[in-house]
């Protein structure tokens, strides 16, 4: 793996301190020996082609492998200065972190209750505050306007890319210090994604953002820095510019964002 | 172009053909269904009557009314549904939701799957041993409830542990995700979206109970009795024992020969009645639930 390229930062300035980080499933390596630094309020982009364990990183950060018993990972990941593999109330830790993956998940709930599930769970109770939220966070997802008169309706019957919105509300719901986004964009028009991209780079005020995608150009509009993962393994971790004006140390890396090959 | 080839030709011929042959079994499947409901439409319908339901057999069950055995029938299902219901749910739920898929899990399965193959006779005389003489509830209500409760068991946990089992992952990772306890996901997405089938498992389960004469012969159910239950304790008549004893037990008279008949009728009748209540119940739900 090459250097992290990157000024030692100060350890204040670091929101998730990964350090040797492999992730298996059975015998299948999904990712091998990751180090790498996230820094507080910086957009992380992750790039590379499919299977190459960006997805297996994100499930590790949210410590989504205590879901199976085929998931394992070994080597450490610091969140705000705290080992999570050490945390008992792992319940606290995940609503500190909202996730959106590729595949839409709106719940069998109301638009409205889906949004509120997250604040309910932490024990919002009143009507009032609860309608401030839901407002915000369909607006942030660029989903207000067109369920603002149907809030009502299940949200498991929207079309794919208004569930992929809800899901985004339902994770900015949780009022997250870290967001991770798996290739939100994937069943969502260009248009909205553009207004969902500004969104988060107005969110990048507050949140931590580890944001994946299959789309260079993507990481190029939003990321800060942009981690590239290769066949289980991180090739590269540079500044995103860097990829596109022929900085970054591995060959590889500058193939991929070319479009050589992956 | 579009001009059949031998082949087609022939996919079409044994295409007719097996359409054909299925429709003629699934026909053959319905006969004795309608066979049995036009006998005892036929011949119990006329039984019939308000003074039927409502009275109580007289003249060594050769004349009157079926009142006891209904009502006896109508506590032994509640009774045992009441134990039965609960117990079922908490133990799927906690197979599909919490339990790890270890051995000792797998053997909790294994049971449940075998103790639906117990013949019913065997659960009977486990209830003599268990509910009748080791608890001493004696032939009671109670001890009758219990062993169709045991014995009906395993409909009610394989019926919820599938209709649990059918919530998509997703939701519940969706749940966790965003730091909900297991509980928390349960009570809010996994049981409100798999109570249609968990319904149906009780639906089955009722009609299961109604129907049973060996587990509660020996537990709690007598042939003649000249009172109604007053409670749990209680001995009671039932409708299905009722109709076991007046088909074998009892030299039924000329006039009293269809007397049978309406009896299988009116049970046949209560589970269809029942069966219909959960139905529509179910179909308001999925009305309400969908993904």
């Amino acid at each position: 793996m090459v250097d992290v390229g990157s000024p030692a930062s100060v350890a204040s300035d670091v929101k998730v301190a990964v350090r040797d980080l492999t992730i298996r499933y059975g015998s299948h390596v999904a990712l091998r020996d990751v180090t790498l630094d996230i820094r507080e309020n910086e957009i992380f982009g992750i790039i590379g082609p499919a299977n190459s364990g960006k997805t297996s990183f994100l499930r590790a950060l949210n410590r989504m492998d205590t879901f199976t018993t085929e998931m394992a990972v070994d080597g450490s990941i610091e969140f705000a200065g705290h080992d999570i593999n050490k945390i008992k109330n792992l319940y606290a830790l995940r609503k500190r972190i909202g996730v959106v993956f590729p595949l839409p998940v709106g719940l069998p709930l109301s638009i409205y209750d889906n949004v509120a599930l997250a604040p309910r769970l932490n024990g919002v109770r009143k009507r009032s505050e609860l309608d401030v939220i839901v407002e915000r966070c369909l607006q942030r997802a660029a989903l207000w306007d067109e369920v603002k008169d149907r809030l009502k309706s299940l949200g498991s019957l929207l079309s794919g890319g208004q569930q992929q919105r809800l899901t985004i509300a339902r994770a900015l719901s949780q009022d997250p210090d870290l967001l991770l986004l798996d290739e939100f964009s994937i069943a969502v028009d260009p248009v909205t994604t553009m207004r969902i991209e500004d969104v988060l780079k107005e969110l990048k005020q507050e949140v931590t953002i580890v944001l994946v995608t299959n789309l260079v150009q993507q990481a190029r509009r939003l990321a800060d820095r942009t981690a590239f993962f290769l066949m289980s393994e991180c090739v590269e971790i540079a500044e995103t510019e860097a990829y596109f004006d022929g900085r970054v140390q591995d060959p590889r890396s500058r193939d991929y964002v070319e479009g050589r090959f992956g | 172009m579009f001009a059949a080839t031998d082949l087609n030709a022939s996919n079409r011929r044994k295409q007719g053909l097996i359409k054909t042959l299925f429709l003629l079994m699934t026909i053959l499947l319905i006969v004795p269904v309608l066979i049995i409901l036009t006998v005892l439409i036929v011949k119990g319908g006329p039984v019939i009557s308000f003074e039927f339901l409502f009275s109580d057999p007289k003249d060594e069950m050769t004349a009157g009314g079926i009142f006891p055995a209904l009502i006896g029938t109508v506590w032994l299902v509640s009774v045992a549904l009441l134990a039965s219901v609960p117990l079922g749910i908490a133990a799927a739920v906690y197979l599909s939701e919490y339990a790890p898929d270890n051995w000792f899990t797998r053997t909790i399965n294994l049971a449940i799957i075998n103790l639906a193959g117990v013949p019913s006779i065997v659960h009977a005389l486990f209830g003599v041993g268990a509910f009748v003489l080791f608890f001493k509830f004696g032939t009671s209500i109670l001890a009758a409830s219990l062993t169709l409760a045991v014995m009906t068991l395993p409909i009610v946990i394989v019926a919820t542990r599938e209709s649990l089992q059918a919530v998509p992952q997703a939701f519940r990772e969706a749940c966790w995700n965003m730091g909900a306890t297991r509980w928390q996901t349960i009570r809010r997405i996994v049981l409100p979206n798999s109570i249609s089938g968990i319904l149906t498992g009780v639906i089955l389960e009722v009609s299961r109970t109604a129907g049973e004469t060996a587990p509660i012969m020996f537990t709690g159910a007598a042939i003649f009795l000249p009172f109604l239950p007053e409670g749990v304790g209680d001995q009671t008549m039932a409708m299905s024992l009722h109709l076991y004893a007046m088909a074998t037990q009892v030299p039924l008279p000329e006039h009293a020969a269809n007397l049978p008949y309406g009896v299988a009728l009116v049970l046949i009748g209560m589970v269809l009645a029942m069966n219909a209540i959960s139905i529509g119940f179910r179909m308001w739900l999925r009305g309400k639930k969908k993904w």
